[in-house]
């Protein structure tokens, strides 16, 4: 069971045991480079926003064994490598990230191309979302249309409904499995008031969103390759990578072969990689993309924009993690709003 | 079949140190478990912290320890070189200079003076050089010490012809990886992470501690947009620029950070022996 929880002063998702892990009485307060925990001073399950760190993990985890393989004086046996099986549940996953996992579904399970690391661990996921109505200040969902609330894809979806006096979850049903959990589960039936808080509540988050994002910019940022504004973020970027490693949609990975001081064993892992770094674009010893200029372009440009050539649509959820876990806080909605300008 | 794993003579391996001190060359030893291995593969012909026996030259692979700061070493090194088919410097002296490297900021006759009793009887350098400022080097391994999983990957990788795993990018990359909490956006502690060398699982900030970059600068790491994170963390000018001038003071990225004056007596050229050596004042 995967769901958000307190470690170390923020909410990330880890493995729970029990729904006391969940970050009771607790928010976040997320700005350009900045987190803090803080306490609500209620017993409300879900009052954060998007954790700090991304669910990608869970299904592609920083390093995976591709192939195993032994070579003798003549050849390379290499014998196939099969997942161990894991059943996740993903408890309180917020729509930002349940539509991440859609996006990650279309690059690690196309037709022609299904990635047997993420097949195994993806298959089984048993999906407890949660309609989020305490959007932070870096979230921008409603933008990009992914939230706040979820509209597919889980087998339960929950809004917390608390005023106080008041504490109880709406529940929609969202598969057969999700149906046979609620058989268990306590409640009375939900009445067109209940809807209708919900309702407000996401109304009032949609509101409360701290960021924007103009559809409209992106297609104009990517017709100025040679905006100053691209030197101006690029003077500011550290291309330390941290936007790419807490995006819940970046997947890109490099293969290292890794071979044993003793014996004839070889293996191939695949390992997350970053476009900000110099061995991303490496070619025959030197990068493609040499400058962080360059390297910014390329990540905000495939984000926003080529990502809809690539996979039907954008690469954006609108979470706002690169705007949080960026140390000098560059802010992807306001940079897009100046490289659109002509 | 090819016959057993030692018909053909294992590569030869050779251990230098320079100025230094000699913590690199622990790390080959502190690997206890893999250790047979390594001496199973390779001769380890030269190698004086671990045996006094020596083995003649050339050498198939040589790892070297230290900084370059006497007109002696300037010119082993050169010998060093000749005598290796591969080599590879470790760790920040002989990658960087070294902390020893703080003297290149300062006037070393006037450091002499104030450490030394008889500094009459000293030779050495104005300056503390990496190796690569006197000889072509194959392969630089950061850190200070350098990470025992690294040096062990080149070692391996060496041995099967094949490219090093070895990275240049941020320590965050290697964070993020392992789940870490970033210090420095969640708890407000200045952390080098995003401008420097990868290389030690983000070994400091895996303890809630801030990067002290002893790895030195990553690639395309951008110094000035680091320091303005570390100004708003609240450090004063003269802490960033001790932040920067520790281990890897003359690597080129963290040599001269766009820092604001620093008061006199912080510069080292401005060594006072009152501030250097309170001997004397002690009981």
């Amino acid at each position: 069971m995967i769901a958000p929880t307190v470690r170390d002063g923020t909410i990330t998702p880890d493995r729970i045991d029990s729904a006391a892990e969940l970050p009771i009485g607790y928010t976040d307060d997320q700005d350009g480079g900045h987190y803090r925990l803080v306490p609500t001073g209620t017993d409300e399950y879900f009052a954060s926003s998007s954790p700090i760190d991304s669910w990608k993990r869970f299904l592609s985890p920083p390093e995976a064994l591709l192939v195993r393989g032994r070579s003798s004086s003549t050849d390379l046996e290499v014998e196939p490598v099969v997942p161990d099986p894991v059943a996740f549940a993903f408890v309180g996953i917020r729509a930002c990230d349940l539509a991440a996992i859609g996006l990650l579904d279309r690059v690690f399970l196309a037709p022609d191309a299904v990635d047997p690391t993420y097949a195994t661990r993806r298959r089984e996921v048993f999906v407890v979302a949660v309609g989020c109505v305490h959007p932070g200040a870096t979230c921008f969902c409603a933008s990009m249309g992914t939230g706040p609330i979820p509209r597919d894809g889980y087998d339960l979806a929950l809004t917390e409904l608390y005023d106080g006096d008041r504490h109880e979850f709406l529940v929609d049903v969202g598969s057969d499995r999700g149906a046979a959990v609620m058989a268990d589960v306590s409640g009375r039936p939900a009445v067109a008031a209940d809807d209708e808080a919900a309702a407000a509540r996401a109304e009032r988050a949609v509101a409360a969103m701290g960021r924007q994002l103009d559809p409209l910019d992106p297609p104009r940022a990517a017709a100025n390759p040679e905006h100053v504004g691209w030197g101006d973020v690029a003077g500011r970027c550290l291309s330390c990578g941290n936007c790419t490693m807490v995006c819940p949609t970046c997947f890109c990975s490099a293969t290292q072969d890794r071979t044993a001081l003793l014996g004839d064993g070889v293996e191939r892992w695949r390992v997350w990689d970053s476009c900000f770094t110099a061995d991303f674009s490496s070619l025959h010893g030197n990068p493609v993309r040499a400058t962080t200029e360059s390297r910014y372009r390329q990540w905000l440009l495939h984000k926003l924009v080529t990502w809809h050539d690539q996979f039907g649509s954008s690469g954006c959820v609108g979470c706002g993690r690169c705007i949080t876990s960026c140390p000098v806080g560059i802010d992807l909605t306001a940079e897009i709003r100046v490289l659109a300008e002509s | 079949m090819s016959g057993p794993q030692h018909a053909a003579p294992r590569p030869s391996l050779a251990v230098w140190k320079f100025a230094s001190c000699d913590g690199c060359q622990l790390t080959l030893l502190d690997c206890e478990d893999e250790l047979m291995a390594v001496t199973d593969r390779v001769e380890i012909a030269y190698f004086l912290e671990a045996s006094s026996a020596v083995v003649e030259g050339p050498y198939d692979l040589s790892l070297v320890e230290g900084s370059i700061t006497t007109a002696v070493d300037a010119e082993r090194i050169k010998e060093v070189r000749r005598q290796s088919r591969t080599l590879i410097t470790i760790g920040a002296c002989a990658t960087a200079g070294g902390i020893q490297a703080l003297r290149n900021f300062g006037d070393v006759e006037e450091l002499l003076r104030i450490v030394y009793a008889t500094p009459e009887f000293l030779s050495t350098l104005g300056t503390s050089t990496p190796i690569s400022d006197h000889v072509e080097v194959d392969l630089e391994l950061r850190g200070c010490p350098i990470d025992r999983r690294q040096l062990l990957e080149v070692i391996g990788a060496v041995l099967a012809g094949r490219k090093p795993a070895i990275g240049d990018h941020s320590v965050c990359v290697e964070c993020k990886a392992r789940h870490n909490t970033c210090v420095l956006v969640a708890h407000g502690t200045p952390c080098l992470g995003p401008v420097t060398h990868a290389g030690c699982g983000a070994l400091c900030p895996s303890f809630h501690r801030g990067c002290y970059g002893c790895f030195g600068p990553s690639e395309g790491a951008d110094i000035a947009a680091m320091t303005s994170v570390l100004r708003a963390q609240g450090m004063s000018e003269d802490e960033i620029l001790r932040l920067f001038h520790t281990f890897n003071a003359w690597s080129e990225g963290f040599r001269e950070p766009p820092v604001g004056p620093v008061p006199v007596a912080l510069s080292p050229s401005r060594l006072s022996p009152s501030r250097l050596s309170p001997r004397e004042d002690r009981p």
